[in-house]
């Protein structure tokens, strides 16, 4: 290979979203080091720290869908920017937008040092679309670990508040637990293949040239690494703890854009690198999401505080969209891909709602914190009960959808009983949603909290109504949201 | 040439005392070295895994362990200094007395 074709295959324009996200995060560090304001109160330049980091978010969108259409492979193929990872990136970019409304006002009273937040989210923002984008064992590594780290330090931006650092701690100690497990797979990986790149190990492995004990052996840790970032269970410890200890802002974005970024990072390396292999990995993916649909869901019922119930909740969600990913086969990815973007605004609009709820920032929302809530704030009722039924899979919204696709992937697949138990155990999901909803509607707040009303601020407002936008319109029009999120694999 | 099973059966074992270090110790600061532990077994098993094999030239293993050890140089940082912002709120980095979040 001569230097011509290699400076030929430099190709920027495939990792151009992730490019002009990390410019803004440096803008952003910039305007933070040297735009510092007279006084506290009057922040100078900073005040515009968020709206810098939404036009980087909306610019990366918009490269997004300026590469639609083109698939450029960049850098001797480690990245790709097919329809799967722009349709990731958008999943993320819309995590990451949402995530900057909800902060604004918040994230003041956390830590003041807002510039490094907002460059922490974007650059975790970048992680993320190129968990969508690695072809490559190294580039997945590369990625898991930008996302994870930034996360790690925004978990314990809280500093003042022993249970945001506590947090942080758990995560930090586990995520980097689960990574080491993650790279030790990707080695074996690489030692039973002799490559790095998806397209080779997956020749190498329909051949039967690969060592079938380091294979599976690296394919196992591979699944316990990715199992821990999306929280199935028995990997599952952390999540809670975490989604609580977090400043809930955080908690939002995390939970919905870890989950797109790992689960994309897990199906593009199984239905890509690994089809072969499939009847193997197959049994174990089915057994983590039986464990994870019943075990996520049970726990959720009996939580008081809302962040941990929605933690649970995660772990369940986390269920459902794996046995989409069991059968190995581009609907399941599909499936996968748009109960992601279901997911992804359904459940930050209602950790937004949560947040409302605090009574002291950082501190945690109850159950019974939302109880009259209807008679306090009709509004953010009415949008908490939106969310709820959508996360509860009732039609007509998005959630439902996401649901359908999911358990007909599952079935087309050959796995019906998976199927089945993701339905049953919908029904008892169904029973803690709508215990949040009877509670806004139907029960009497205690008398300190008759008369105060939740807090809400432009920016905040602005996000949940994207988000409850969302969850209407993709249940009304699911087949347009569909096309747009079908996964097609280099095209 | 030192067989590969040889190297590979040493990653294993520090794999597995990198693993037993984080998980039985109590004192953050050691947790975090099993886990350094636990990294530098995985840039043993990929240089060995790049020696023997067939296509040396291609130097994905080598490749693959410079970023290894540079993730796990951002890691250590970032680790010790959430450690040290536990310390400041607590007073201790024992992890059995994180215990606040819980349920």
């Amino acid at each position: 290979m001569n230097d011509a074709m290699v400076m030929l295959n430099l190709n920027m324009q495939a990792i151009l979203p992730q490019t002009v996200l990390i410019l803004f995060a440096l803008l952003i560090m910039m305007v933070d080091a040297f735009g510092s304001g007279a006084t506290e109160e009057h922040a100078g330049a900073k005040g515009a720290l968020p709206w810098i980091a939404i036009v980087g978010i909306l610019s990366a969108g918009a490269a997004t869908a300026w590469a639609w259409g083109k698939t450029p492979v960049s850098f001797q193929g480690q990245a790709i920017n097919d329809h799967f990872a722009l349709s990731i990136n958008l999943v993320v970019l819309l995590a990451a937008l949402l995530a900057v409304l909800f902060s604004t006002s918040y994230i003041q009273k956390v830590n003041r040092q807002i510039g490094e937040y907002y460059a922490l989210i974007l650059l975790c923002t970048v992680g993320m679309m190129l968990m969508g984008a690695a072809t490559d064992l190294i580039v997945l590594f590369v990625a898991l670990e930008i996302f994870s780290l930034a996360l790690y330090i925004l978990t314990g931006l809280h500093r003042a508040n022993p249970r945001s650092t506590e947090a942080a701690m758990k995560y930090f100690l586990l995520g980097a637990f689960a990574s080491a497990f993650f790279v030790y797979g990707a080695a074996l990986l690489y030692g039973a293949t002799g490559a790095t790149q998806y397209d080779a190990i997956a020749f190498i492995v329909s051949n039967g040239q690969a060592d079938p004990y380091l294979l599976y052996a690296g394919i196992g840790l591979l699944i316990v690494g990715f199992g821990f970032k999306v929280s199935l269970v028995p990997f599952h410890m952390w999540t809670p703890d975490v989604y609580q200890g977090a400043p809930t802002p955080v908690t939002a974005f995390m939970s919905a854009g870890t989950k797109a970024a790992a689960f994309a990072g897990l199906a593009r390396l199984l239905v890509l690198a690994l089809p072969a292999a499939q009847p193997q990995w197959g049994w174990i993916l089915a057994i983590f999401a039986t464990l994870t649909m019943i075990l996520g869901n049970l726990a959720a019922v009996r939580q008081q505080s809302l962040k941990r119930m929605l933690a649970y909740s995660t772990i369940a969600h986390a269920g459902y969209i794996l046995a989409a990913l069991v059968p190995g086969t581009v609907e399941g990815a599909d499936a996968a891909l748009f109960y992601l973007f279901t997911y992804a605004f359904m459940n930050m609009g209602a950790f937004a709602i949560i947040m409302t709820l605090e009574e002291k920032v950082g501190e945690d929302a109850l159950q019974e914190n939302a109880r009259g809530l209807n008679q306090r704030a009709p509004l953010l009722a009415f949008l908490m009960a939106v969310f709820m039924f959508s996360l509860s899979g009732m039609p007509p919204l998005a959630g439902f959808f996401g649901k359908f696709f999911v358990f007909r992937a599952a079935v087309n697949g050959g796995w019906a009983w998976l199927a089945v138990v993701g339905m049953i155990t919908s029904a008892i999901a169904a029973y803690y949603y709508l215990r949040v909803v009877v509670a806004m509607y139907f029960e009497k707040p205690s008398a300190e909290r008759e008369a105060t009303v939740p807090h809400t601020w432009p920016a905040l407002q602005i996000g949940l109504a994207i988000a409850a936008a969302f969850t209407i319109v993709v249940g009304i029009l699911p087949s347009f949201w569909a096309g747009i999120m079908q996964s097609g694999f280099g095209w | 040439m030192v067989p590969l099973n040889w190297y590979l059966g040493l990653a294993a074992f520090l794999f597995c005392c990198g693993l037993y270090t984080s998980l039985a110790r109590r004192n953050a600061v050691a947790a975090l070295m099993g886990i350094e532990l636990m990294l530098n077994a995985v840039n043993l098993n990929l240089i060995a895994f790049w020696r023997h094999s067939a296509t040396m030239d291609m130097l994905a293993g080598q490749v693959f362990t410079l970023f290894v050890i540079a993730i796990a140089a951002a890691e250590a940082a970032v680790g010790l200094a959430l450690i040290i912002s536990v310390y400041r709120n607590r007073k201790t980095v024992n992890l059995d007395e994180l215990d606040m979040l819980k349920g």
